[in-house]
């Protein structure tokens, strides 16, 4: 078995292709979003059963207008809340997505799932429907944290929802850190309880405050912000947390047992490709990187109307800088290829060497402190210039 | 030719503000000159910087023909002058061209200290002065009082001082007779051999320098050669004219004229504001009086934020010379800032109008150091070095004595105001001298204080510190030897040489502090712990750090928008572009421009 940092998985995610499937319905929205979600008082909202009927037709109808591909290694419904839809729909979904492309034997088949939605049936139906990984959004087992993260579920439901899904299927935890007043013992006993169940795989994601959220406006005007020093000491708490319940980080910000590592997750990394359906949602094909218009209407209305949905599209220049921009999240690193005198010559990355951010052994980048692996990203982009 | 005793030379000596250009469109107007319909408000501002600003940088000068009722065809010459006090040397000039001069005063707000400085200037010169006040037709207008002041400071009655009205044409034909009436026309001897004033010069793209001349001896025919005595440059006088405003071509300038030489000469630099032109055979003996060459107050370094810029900017300094003959500088180096120059200015009012031309004509975006004045520097082994740049004092081991310029300030302010100047003069450590009551209101107060106490912000703290009212005035005065120490900003162990200034000691903790703090706000986090410090030679008078940054990446990509997550790091990268490293430290050129900032 492969480990989840090693070399040979994340050359081989470089080749897995992947769906990812937007289901953008949310029971409301939390403050920090600022995905492409429906939530109810929004504009065309007033017939809810209707849009979503609506928009599922238009999923399939735009699954059926992508063309051809190759089988899939992975399928990744997120959202939005896609445990929202319920099991059945969830399944008509893999199955025209196995039918149109076909989902390779072995391939990982997840759904995102709020923890106020997870019950046993719901379970039942999605392993009927073929899905054998679920990743819950648990965000913290601290009720006032989920309270100021917007979130409808309270610790408790977050804690039975990975009781029942453990030892069912391969489950993730996802976890936010860092909100304004979070303490440092509530972020502990957060990572304590999520650990404790021995999840299949951990996400541990800093709040950040993206532009345009009611956050944002609150932090506009005034009202606290997460700050960065207290954002890293959490993020060291978890990663030695999860180190010493045997996960092993491959990513910034996720972690798995070995075996367990989210397929659709080291792809990305890795720069490889996927198809993109539903809202907003992007794709990655042939080397063209598009993406679905954010308006729900303006989706539906597309499909209905027989065409695409995609509100633009471009081949990204310096492919191989890409490759390596993404490269360097992954804790196995990335090879430099052709950049590899160009960075030994890079005054910039050397510096980066010296301070131990980073090291390159025999033409291999690793960043050695991944809270800085940003800084690194941009150093390595100026190695084409 | 006009007879000189049909001329008349004169220019106008006033406040900003107080209405020069307009007293000026209004007699070009009223004496048919120029048509009304063909008026542009400010008509001798030709620099869009002037009209903006409202001050005169140039000197222009136009020739009016003017008939009075019942008499004979006059010629008016009508030379103006710089309105600030940083071209002094170019009012002194343009006064000795002149026979007499227009005080002009706002009836509202009475004399300014440039304003008398220059009136007495004028006096000192011999020119006759013909006291005028202007907007009477204000609301806040007050003429009989600032007609006593006026009586008070020159002599003679109130009751003769003309009040007029640029704005409304009021008072203007009185104005115009006591021009001919009293101001005395032109002397000189027209068989003597030629001498002219250079009063002022301009560059011309297609005509080469334009010189403003006005004759005294002599006269200057078209086709005559000759030499410039200062310079010692020979030329030959291709095209004689006058402004009428519009340019005339004329064959001769007589003794008491004024008018435009062009000679074919391209180098600004060969042809100097206060030179004499005479005749290259049987030239004049001895030149015209009171020539200097220019000389700087003011001294910065001009730095392109993209270094890629450097030529563009000696470019663009070369051409403002064209122009500007008191616009010195040389190349110079900064570790911190790279290539640049150090430039000489004859004051803050030229500095920042020099910086403001280069950006604006020329769109640099440029770091100015903090303005310095010329030290002299003494040795233990008894060498006298001149200092205009921090980096160039000697090393404290070596160093004897450091001596700074002082300049004579006058202020006059307000009595109410008096205990806040003097207070701000204190701070800026002057010392009084004498104190003249204008009148039971108006006080004019007279100090000697460091320059470089006032080229940062005095001007505007005196003036934020009387509501406005007070003005002043300053020349140079002689150097004196001060405690004065070199501080410099380390960051890092490593000293920013663009930081470095030179002090009075009792100020060096301040400027340490306030530096050290502005720079731990502009520097971002960096990998490893950043100590600011502030230095008098070993000393550390004050020290920041800058923490090192812990977190820089973000927590994950939405729905596999690897686009936009490229856009973040490609504009990380834009900005890491933008850094100057200063040892192993990344300092955004932002951070040079706001901690050099001035005001604050």
């Amino acid at each position: 078995m492969l480990l989840p940092d090693s070399i040979e998985l994340a050359d081989l995610a470089a080749r897995w292709r992947s769906a990812y499937v937007h289901v953008p319905f949310c029971r409301r929205r939390c403050p920090y979003c600022d995905f492409a979600v429906v939530a109810p008082g929004d504009p065309h909202t007033d017939d809810l059963p209707n849009l979503t009927t609506r928009y599922l037709a238009a999923l399939h109808a735009e699954i059926d207008l992508q063309p051809d591909w190759s089988p899939l290694d992975a399928v990744n419904l997120g959202g939005g809340t896609p445990s929202s839809i319920g099991a059945a729909a969830v399944g008509k979904i893999v199955e025209h997505l196995d039918s149109r492309f076909e989902i390779a034997p072995g391939a990982e088949v997840s759904v995102e799932a709020n923890p106020e939605d997870v019950t046993e049936e719901l379970v039942d139906g999605l392993l009927g429907a073929g899905v054998n990984r679920i990743s819950i959004g648990v965000q913290s087992f601290d009720d006032e944290v989920l309270r100021f993260l917007g979130r409808a579920h309270t610790a408790e439901e977050a804690a039975a929802a990975l009781e029942m899904c453990v030892p069912r299927l391969n489950c993730g935890v996802d976890l936010i850190f860092g909100a304004p007043g979070e303490s440092l013992d509530s972020w502990r006993a957060t990572v304590t309880s999520a650990l404790e169940v021995y999840p299949h795989h951990l996400s541990a994601y800093a709040l950040t405050v993206e532009s345009g959220t009611s956050l944002w406006r609150a932090v506009r005007a005034g009202a606290a912000a997460p700050d960065a020093d207290d954002q890293a000491d959490k993020y060291e708490i978890v990663q030695a947390a999860a180190g010493d319940a045997n996960l092993v980080q491959y990513e910034v910000s996720n972690y798995a047992r070995p075996g367990f590592t989210c397929r659709y997750n080291l792809s990305t990394w890795g720069q490889g490709e996927y198809l993109g359906f539903g809202l907003g949602a992007h794709g990655h094909r042939d080397g063209v990187r598009s993406r679905n218009v954010r308006s729900v209407l303006a989706y539906v209305k597309a499909l209905e109307s027989g065409e695409l949905p995609e509100a633009g599209r471009e081949t990204p220049a310096e492919r191989d800088m890409e490759r390596l921009m993404l490269g360097v999240r992954r804790a196995c690193g990335v090879n430099l290829g052709e950049w590899e005198g160009a960075a030994e010559r890079h005054e910039g990355l050397q510096r980066l060497v010296a301070a131990g951010v980073v090291e390159i052994d025999r033409g291999r980048l690793r960043v050695l402190r991944p809270l800085l692996a940003d800084d690194v990203a941009a150093t390595v982009l100026s190695l084409s210039s | 030719m006009t007879e000189p005793r049909r001329i008349r030379n004169f220019c106008i000596i006033a406040h900003i503000d107080h209405g020069k250009s307009t007293l000026a469109d209004r007699l070009l107007e009223a004496t048919g000159a120029i048509d009304a319909r063909n008026m542009r408000a400010q008509m001798l501002d030709t620099m869009d910087l002037e009209r903006e600003r409202g001050i005169t940088i140039k000197a222009n000068s136009v020739s009016i023909r003017y008939t009075p009722p019942g008499g004979e065809e006059h010629l008016l010459n009508l030379i103006d002058t710089p309105g600030h006090v940083d071209f002094s040397y170019e009012v002194s000039r343009s006064l000795a061209a002149c026979e007499g001069a227009l005080l002009l005063v706002d009836a509202s707000q009475g004399i300014e200290a440039q304003t008398l400085a220059n009136a007495y200037l004028a006096i000192e010169s011999g020119l006759e002065i013909i006291p005028v006040i202007n907007k009477i037709d204000l609301p806040a207008a007050d003429p009989d009082r600032v007609a006593k002041e006026l009586a008070g400071i020159l002599g003679g009655s109130a009751d003769e001082i003309i009040a007029v009205s640029a704005k409304t044409g009021a008072g203007i034909d009185e104005m115009l007779n006591a021009i001919i009436e009293k101001l005395p026309p032109p002397e000189g001897d027209p068989e003597a051999p030629t001498r002219a004033l250079v009063f002022d010069s301009y560059y011309d793209t297609y005509r080469g320098v334009v010189c403003h001349v006005r004759v005294v001896d002599g006269e200057l025919e078209t086709g005559d050669d000759v030499r410039f005595m200062a310079t010692s440059i020979a030329a030959s006088a291709d095209e004689i004219g006058m402004h009428l405003p519009a340019s005339q071509v004329v064959k001769k300038l007589h003794n008491g004229e004024v008018g435009y030489l062009i000679t074919g000469i391209k180098e600004i630099d060969l042809i100097r504001v206060g030179d004499t032109v005479t005749s290259a055979r049987d030239g004049a003996d001895g030149a015209l009086p009171g020539y200097s060459e220019p000389k700087p107050m003011v001294y910065s370094g001009l730095f392109p934020i993209d270094g890629d810029d450097f030529e563009r900017l000696r470019d663009a300094l070369d051409r403002l010379r064209l122009n500007d003959s008191s616009l010195l500088y040389r190349a110079e180096t900064s570790r911190a800032l790279g290539f640049g120059f150090r430039a000489g200015f004859l004051g803050l009012l030229h500095m920042e109008i020099v910086r403001e031309r280069l950006e604006r004509e020329y769109d640099l975006d440029l770091v100015t150091t903090a303005p310095s004045v010329e030290y002299e520097a003494t040795t233990t082994d008894g060498v006298a070095l001149k200092v205009s740049s921090p980096q160039d004092l000697p090393d404290r081991s070596i160093l004897e004595a450091i001596a700074e310029p002082y300049v004579k300030v006058m202020i006059i302010t307000p009595s109410d105001y008096v205990g806040t100047v003097m207070e701000l003069v204190q701070q800026r450590r002057g010392e009084m001298g004498e104190m003249t009551y204008l009148s039971p209101t108006r006080v004019e107060l007279h100090y000697e204080i460091p320059l470089a106490e006032i080229v940062y912000d005095f001007f505007d703290q005196l003036k934020s510190r009387t509501k406005g009212y007070a003005s002043m005035d300053y020349e140079p005065a002689a150097y004196r030897k001060s405690d004065l120490v070199r501080v410099d900003i380390l960051l890092n162990d490593t000293a920013v040489d663009a930081f470095s200034t030179i002090v009075h000691r009792d100020k060096a903790y301040h400027y340490g502090r306030q530096m050290a703090t502005r720079l731990r706000g502009l520097i971002p986090r960096q990998l490893f712990d950043v100590p600011i410090q502030a230095a008098i030679g070993g000393r550390i008078i004050a020290r920041e750090t800058i923490k090192a940054k812990r977190k820089d990446v973000t927590a994950k990509c939405y729905g596999g928008d690897i686009t936009r997550k490229r856009k973040l790091l490609e504009r990380q990268k834009e900005g890491k572009k933008r850094m100057k490293m200063v040892g192993a430290v990344e300092v955004p050129q932002e951070a040079f421009v706001s901690a050099l900032r001035i005001d604050e």
